[in-house]
């Protein structure tokens, strides 16, 4: 920069140097660039594992994937048949969990970001919050035997194993839930407060409808990361066998042990013997895919609802 | 001028935990003046008016002394805090529109006050939006959104919405900091024909604008009053202090 400005008294030469490269400028360009491919890189080696990952799975999954083994039982032992119970369970589990987490949460986390002042109380939630959404997931295994199996009484079940399962997604749905109602700009709250409305009217009026799709978002990513945990249903409600007709819609009760896709898939490949390549490839296809489907569920109805946003 | 004041602040003093933004301020405010509140930024007129509709209650590390009163009643005292905040208009530095219609943006503090019917609701929208010197642009498009308009009229929006709630008094910090001289100059005759109705509190930073429209002016530095007087004396040669002269004349601030 420095010439450019000292023969500025020189009209002709300050002419042809002022947009010339300096040293300087020549080592931003060129920072500049390579950050720009590095950031590339990063962002194009998330899609290589994915599309691997996917392409494997369906190929050696394709001998098995057909309707009869989304609908069948499993029979002979696991070693044939389809996956039915399992499909089933897992949705038991997960609405089950939702079901219980999700109204929790969101109303803590709107109590939380709304209402509370900064006191040592406050506080001190906010440290729980933060700290059981760190806590391993084999954790929340031991704590809901320890409190849903035993101390409750609710024994083995699916009772037991979704409020473990809710346990364990609440601190993480209040997390998002807050971060969803933190975006909305503090100035649209005071416009309300300032025309005299209570703290419901204006959480009414401003607050929920501008961060709903934020809301609802880390909700589903929060499901769709709970329909692939082994260990908190293990301790507390998934069996390995559980006897289901084709088809059947609402095989379990409450207090009955079901079966999980996660837990099949464990038993699968490591438990019994014998059981050919392609039908566990095909369970972990349809795990994924009832993932994969609630992520796109999530990515839609965000589309929808952004399309509703208002500023 | 009626010796009967709308406003009395007593020695009000004002802390963000040990941080003090206002000292033993003290004045009056009377029946439809306008009365102007000039300072440099940091002054703590801002805060100021957040003690006078209790916003300030939302942050939770304020401590507040003294006492503010309301046509003679403490406004720590009342009962329904939220018609207290009803009583006084709000218009903020940046332009706020709600992110609903420009309807709704109007209608929504009639409505949080109770008000359901839609003719008393059409005649409240209409009418504050005349005042407010938008109706004419907006009459056609009242059902889109507030967000969409320019930033003039989002103030004026703002305004329209500060008197949705039929204040008796208007407070307007800044109001003209994010909109243009002709805009400004348009809210500026608004506010003319207003005081009629209300008695408004304006707080600002263009002294000059204190000068056109205000009757009395207080001259606000560093969280104390330094100075209160009718405005032709504030900007005579001759104020009591020293430093109001300074900063009038733009010797410092």
């Amino acid at each position: 920069m420095k010439p450019a400005i000292q023969s500025a008294n020189d009209p002709v030469s300050a002419a042809a140097s002022r947009f010339s490269a300096t040293p300087f400028v020549r080592r931003k360009l060129r920072f500049e660039s390579i950050a720009r491919w590095l950031f590339f890189l990063m962002a194009a080696a998330m899609i290589v594992p994915l599309l691997w990952l996917l392409g494997h799975l369906v190929m050696g999954a394709a001998p098995s994937l057909s309707l009869n083994f989304l609908l069948d039982p499993p029979i002979k032992g696991m070693k044939e048949g389809g996956i039915w119970p399992a499909l089933v369970g897992t949705i038991y589990l997960v609405v089950m969990a939702l079901a219980l987490s999700a109204p929790v949460g969101v109303l803590a986390a709107v109590y939380l970001n709304e209402y509370a002042r900064d006191n040592w109380f406050h506080r001190a939630i906010n440290m729980a919050v933060i700290n059981l959404a760190g806590v391993p997931s084999i954790v929340h295994a031991l704590f809901g035997l320890g409190a849903f199996v035993y101390a409750a009484q609710f024994g083995y079940s699916i009772l037991s194993a979704a409020l473990t399962l809710a346990i364990m997604t609440m601190p993480v749905v209040i997390t998002s839930t807050r971060e969803a109602l933190a975006a909305v700009p503090r100035s649209f709250r005071e416009a309300c407060w300032n025309v005299g409305a209570t703290r419901w009217q204006t959480i009414k009026a401003v607050v929920l409808p501008n961060s709903i799709s934020g809301i609802l978002t880390g909700i589903i990513l929060e499901v769709s990361r709970t329909a692939g945990e082994t260990a908190p249903i293990m301790f507390t409600g998934a069996v390995f066998f559980k006897a289901v007709e084709r088809g059947d819609l609402f095989p379990y009760q409450l207090t009955d042990q079901c079966m999980a896709l996660s837990l099949h898939l464990f038993a699968l490949s490591t438990q019994v013997p014998g059981v050919s390549e392609s039908t566990q490839y095909a369970t972990a296809v349809v795990l994924l895919g009832v993932v994969l489907l609630m992520n796109a569920t999530s990515i839609v109805l965000r589309i929808f609802l952004r399309s509703r946003m208002k500023w | 001028m009626n010796p009967q004041s709308k406003i009395k602040v007593q020695d009000l003093g004002l802390a963000f935990g040990s941080h003090e933004v206002l000292r033993h301020i003290s004045f009056e405010v009377f029946p439809h003046e306008i009365f102007g509140i000039i300072g440099p930024a940091q002054s703590g007129k801002t805060s100021l008016l957040r003690c006078l509709n209790r916003t300030i209650d939302f942050s939770s590390d304020a401590r507040q002394t003294g006492t503010i009163a309301i046509d003679g009643q403490d406004i720590r005292k009342v009962e329904d805090l939220y018609e207290l905040r009803r009583k006084i208009g709000m218009v903020a530095p940046l332009p706020v529109g709600l992110p609903m219609s420009i309807y709704e943006n109007v209608a929504y503090a009639p409505r949080c006050s109770g008000i359901s019917r839609k003719a008393d609701l059409d005649d409240r929208v209409e009418r504050c939006l005349r005042q407010a010197a938008l109706w004419d642009e907006v009459k056609d498009r009242l059902h889109s959104l507030g967000t969409r308009l320019s930033g003039g009229q989002q103030q004026r929006l703002t305004i329209a919405r500060a008197l949705s709630h039929e204040p008796e008094v208007l407070c307007l910090d800044e109001f003209s900091i994010a909109i243009d001289p002709v805009t400004t100059m348009r809210i500026e005759e608004v506010l003319q024909e207003l005081r009629a109705q209300i008695t408004i509190i304006l707080v600002t930073n263009l002294v000059q604008q204190a000068r056109r429209l205000a009757d009395r002016t207080a001259f606000l530095l560093n969280g104390e009053l330094v100075e209160l007087n009718r405005t032709e004396v504030i900007f005579s040669d001759h104020p009591a202090s020293r430093k109001t002269y300074e900063y009038v004349h733009g010797l410092f601030g």
